[in-house]
């Protein structure tokens, strides 16, 4: 038995009928075609599957499709503008914040999230705010220097006195 | 991993939840933030023939104060209660504890009363709620029953909630600053191997230890509660009473710890509590 879920995905109204099991991550990237949000562990650890839900981030594949009924989702291929990057994306390519790239898409809205919780985070805040993130190339400095850089652009942006200007 | 087949409900009341649950029995689940629910029907660990999500309930995640005490929905969120004004200054060990869950990720789905009728024993909140003498209130079709966190948990992975209860709120007595969450975890998960959540009373000089992770089941460390009641909290003599932390319980052993290990952060964890939460005071 099918349910009719209706999702506003990245801006766009999807409406699908989907069988109640199917998990949020297999419903972006199977139905939506949105394969940008990566499947790693799917065992709710290693958050390469991260999207926005609401403006939270949560782990897409321990999360059932019907469940993001009638909510807003975010994946990473919504947070462009126009053509601009979104400043968390500009500052993993500024900052390398990537080898492989596999946990880049997750780590990105994670560090979207932070980043709406603390306008200034610290770099022990950016480490929390990752901890359900896994990178197995990098060793997180790029990725912290990354998040720290898009704070000090976002405030540039805002105009309330950014140090960092490009 | 994609979970077996079922039905799935999703009930705008609590009445009205009671009554699907009522309807099928021990073939249906609960479903609220799925943090623990969703991995064990990935691993087919749990295939229940119907999902009862009460994620759309108004109401059910709301935190207040009420007749004196803190009053937590079912489906408030470990983020929503680690966020709380209201849980920072009439209950700060259950937002102290909340922010030591999982991830922030885990924190912005898992809630407190899935985490406390899944009785994982590695989850956090059944420290806090034991040290607390929360109130955990059930309703069902015969109305509705509060239950003593004492009395919750029966084993692992199982409380007294009957098939055809539902959890919905949780109330704890508003206490003082003085009181700390210590916790050794499994890094991955960040489930619990040893979590000790400690109150001290210093007016009536008693403390109250509730210890999650070392045993199958969350439990109050009675001989260490004891060995403290009127004494003077220093040092040495929290440190001789911790030692008893893991008294009268067999702790668990996995990859990640053996029983021994387990026994030892017991003990520690439980003298680091009680000296934080002294601090604090």
């Amino acid at each position: 038995m099918t349910q009719t879920i209706r999702v506003r995905i990245n801006g766009t109204a999807r409406e699908h009928a989907v069988e109640p099991r199917l998990l949020l991550v297999h419903y972006l990237r199977e139905v939506c075609g949105l394969t940008g949000t990566h499947i790693g562990c799917e065992t709710s650890i290693c958050g390469a599957c991260t999207v926005l839900v609401d403006g939270k981030a949560v782990k897409s594949c321990t999360m059932l499709a019907v469940q993001a009924d009638g909510s807003d989702v975010t994946t990473i291929e919504g947070l462009a503008r126009n053509g601009s990057l979104h400043p968390v994306q500009e500052g993993f390519w500024e900052c390398h914040g990537l080898q492989c790239g596999y946990c880049t898409p997750g780590m990105i809205m994670a560090g979207v999230e932070i980043l709406q919780r603390h306008a200034r985070p610290t770099r022990e805040q950016i480490a929390e705010g990752l901890k359900g993130n896994l990178c197995r190339c990098t060793g997180y400095v790029h990725i912290i220097d990354a998040i720290e850089r898009a704070a000090g652009a976002r405030r540039a942006e805002r105009g309330v006195g950014g140090d960092l200007k490009w | 991993m994609i979970p077996a087949t079922f039905s799935y409900a999703r009930p705008t009341t609590i009445d009205e939840a009671i009554a699907l649950l009522t309807k099928h029995g021990s073939g249906a689940k609960v479903l609220a933030g799925g943090h623990s629910l969703l991995p064990a029907m990935k691993l087919r660990l749990a295939q229940p023939e119907v999902l009862i999500d009460i994620g759309r309930i108004a109401g059910l995640n709301t935190i207040a104060e009420r007749d004196g005490r803190v009053v937590i929905g079912t489906m408030a969120t470990h983020a929503e209660i680690e966020s709380s004004a209201l849980v920072a200054r009439a209950c700060p060990l259950l937002g102290q504890v909340a922010a030591r869950i999982g991830d922030a990720q885990v924190r912005n789905r898992g809630t407190i009363g899935g985490s406390l009728v899944h009785a994982d024993p590695g989850a956090d909140f059944p420290a806090a709620i034991l040290a607390l003498d929360a109130e955990l209130r059930l309703a069902s079709p015969r109305g509705s029953r509060s239950v003593k966190a004492a009395a919750f948990f029966e084993a692992m992975m199982q409380t007294v909630v009957q098939p055809d209860e539902l959890l919905f709120e949780i109330t704890v007595p508003k206490t003082a600053t003085s009181a700390a969450y210590v916790k050794s975890e499994q890094k991955a998960s960040g489930f619990a191997i040893c979590g000790v959540a400690a109150i001290v009373d210093a007016q009536a000089k008693t403390v109250a230890v509730g210890v999650t992770g070392v045993a199958s089941k969350p439990y109050r460390a009675t001989a260490v509660e004891a060995a403290l009641r009127g004494r003077a909290l220093t040092p040495d003599a929290v440190a001789a009473a911790a030692a008893l932390a893991a008294n009268g319980v067999e702790p668990l052993g996995d990859i990640h710890a053996s029983p021994e290990y387990r026994a030892h952060l017991a003990a520690v964890n439980t003298k680091r509590a009680i000296l934080k939460a002294v601090a604090q005071g």
